[in-house]
């Protein structure tokens, strides 16, 4: 596999042209917006919770492959999850993304594994992990989170 | 070390002017490295430029030989880094042709020459209420400054609208200077959208009505030949590092006259004439700007820099410069979905464009695999970035040892941009 081609995996790509859950929520019980000034990627997370569940989850806003496709495929992971284990699957994430932590194959970070190119690229990391910081704050209220 | 065999062929060879690009290329170590197992492409010049092995060799012969405290020391090596201190400041004069070298003051660079006019000349000038007259297509190092000002002093700042080609609003601007206006303060060169401004013009209207203008001049000063005379400026302000010197020192020029009356602004060593616990008195320009021991090996680095540059001469680089824009424009223009960011009728050295559907930051990304450096960003520019509508641009810029076939390579990056998006 060519650098290329582990950093804009295929599935990447195909989120980036078609985002899945790619709208404003009118009737979300929380949002948050995600902000990397360096490069001006803005992404906002709205979420419906029941009890401590994710029901439903969608984003909208402007950015890279990376920031956009991990977004689309973080909102089909969390869905239906709890907030621990958003966490859980964050931290997985995060491990993966910055090389750090585990390996990317077998069980649950399921699809998002198609980020594990990215510890190539430190200077992506942030793009893929935006959205997630989006999300946790959502979570935890805070209306408008940054990556710097 | 394998030389790059992007240099050569397509390039204009040494023309009338005597401009050799290949020669040129021989001088930068750096532009031999590979990367991503490609021969670098370096088109990030408005960021920083390459070092020539005569600025390299400076540094090194001043630690080596010369590395001294300057102003000071009565014992040899002070003296000889106090020359070479100094020598600089006279070689940035002839460059500027300013009038005297006491007009030069060593800063850190662009962005701290435009803060030390707006705390130490502005603050002495405005009143609440009062003017600064800036641009829409100013770097944020040209308008923060300002802000600081205006939250300490009251004083406010006016933009210059801009064209959708990318230019000033001429008649705009001569309708924002007023009677409370009390300084202009303007890119020369773009950073964003490679315009060139006007600022004879733009000086001539200010200094009608009193106002004076700083030019800031990060961008032209590589590129296009300068003459603070000429052109009659206050202050023009340039870092060393675009200009292939080092980092960490720049140049605020002053007009003597008004340098004279400002104040201080950062106090220190070598900055005073006396000091007691009751009062202290300034040095003279330019020593009183420049507080503590000054970054003396990058003031002779940029000695050398210039030098190295004067000896090639800006307009046999303007020449070259101007030829590899208009190549690049056409020949990136023709990429479908490329859209051109500025198309200012007088543009050097800087290119910034969008590509349909393609984030900017994918783009740099993978030209960046096919070993071509370019900014993908909003070039500290975010005001310009939202007079267009985008969120970011991608830019190439181009320095003297840049080629057509680099512009070939670039072209060539963005069809495989393309081709990985789908596009």
């Amino acid at each position: 596999m060519t650098e290329l081609s582990a950093l804009y995996q295929d599935v990447i790509l195909e989120h980036n042209r078609s985002p899945r859950n790619f709208r404003r929520m009118e009737d979300a019980d929380r949002h948050a917006e995600g902000r990397n000034p360096l490069c001006g990627d803005q992404i906002t997370v709205w979420l419906k919770l029941d009890g401590d569940v994710i029901t439903d989850v969608s984003f909208h806003g402007s950015g890279c492959a990376i920031s956009k496709a991990s977004a689309s495929l973080m909102t089909g992971a969390v869905k239906g999850k709890t907030r621990a284990e958003v966490d859980r699957l964050f931290d997985r994430f995060r491990g993966v993304v910055t090389g750090r932590g585990g390996d990317a194959q077998g069980g649950e970070l399921g699809k998002l594994a198609v980020f594990s190119g990215i510890s190539a690229f430190p200077l992506r990391v942030k793009c893929a992990t935006l959205p997630w910081h989006a999300l946790k704050a959502a979570l935890e209220r805070a209306e408008q989170v940054s990556t710097e | 070390m394998p030389a790059a065999p992007v240099v050569a062929s397509g390039s204009p060879a040494a023309g009338a002017s005597g401009f050799d690009v290949a020669r040129v290329r021989a001088e930068f170590p750096i532009l031999a490295a590979r990367v991503h197992g490609r021969p670098l492409v370096y088109l990030d010049n408005a960021a920083t430029t390459q070092k020539p092995q005569a600025v390299i060799d400076s540094l090194t012969r001043y630690y080596s030989a010369e590395n001294a405290n300057i102003h000071r020391g009565v014992h040899y090596l002070s003296q000889l880094a106090t020359d070479a201190y100094e020598g600089a400041r006279g070689k940035v004069a002839r460059f500027l042709n300013a009038a005297s070298p006491r007009e030069i003051v060593f800063v850190r660079g662009t962005t701290e020459g435009i803060n030390l006019v707006a705390q130490s000349f502005a603050r002495l000038v405005v009143r609440p209420g009062d003017e600064i007259l800036i641009t829409g297509m100013e770097h944020h190092a040209n308008i923060v400054p300002w802000q600081l000002l205006g939250e300490q002093t009251g004083a406010v700042l006016r933009v210059v609208p801009l064209t959708d080609a990318g230019e000033l609003d001429l008649a705009a601007f001569e309708r924002l200077l007023g009677e409370r206006t009390r300084l202009v303060s303007v890119v020369h060169l773009s950073n964003a959208l490679g315009t060139v401004n006007p600022v004879r013009r733009i000086i001539a209207a200010a200094h009608g009505r009193g106002i004076p203008v700083l030019v800031d001049g990060a961008q032209s000063a590589p590129h296009l030949a300068v003459d603070v005379q000429a052109l009659d400026c206050d202050f023009f302000v340039f870092s060393g590092h675009k200009l292939f010197g080092p980092t960490g020192i720049g140049v605020l020029y002053g007009r003597e006259s008004l340098l004279d009356r400002m104040p201080p602004w950062q106090g220190g060593g070598d900055m005073i004439s006396s000091v007691t616990f009751a009062r202290s008195t300034w040095a003279a320009v330019p020593a009183k700007f420049e507080a503590g021991t000054p970054h003396i090996a990058g003031a002779i680095g940029l000695g050398a820099a210039i030098d190295w540059l004067s000896a090639i001469g800006l307009g046999a680089v303007t020449a070259h410069e101007d030829d590899l824009l208009r190549y690049a424009t056409a020949e990136v223009g023709r990429v479908p979905g490329v859209t051109l960011i500025g198309n200012a009728r007088e543009r050097a050295s800087i290119l910034s464009f969008a590509l349909d559907g393609v984030h900017a930051h994918d783009i740099g990304q993978v030209l960046d695999l096919e070993g071509v450096a370019i900014r993908a960003g909003h070039h500290c520019a975010q005001p310009v970035m939202e007079r267009y509508g985008v969120a970011a641009t991608a830019r190439a810029s181009f320095a003297l040892y840049n080629t057509r076939t680099e512009v070939d390579a670039l072209v060539d990056g963005l069809k495989q941009v393309r081709r990985v998006f789908g596009r």
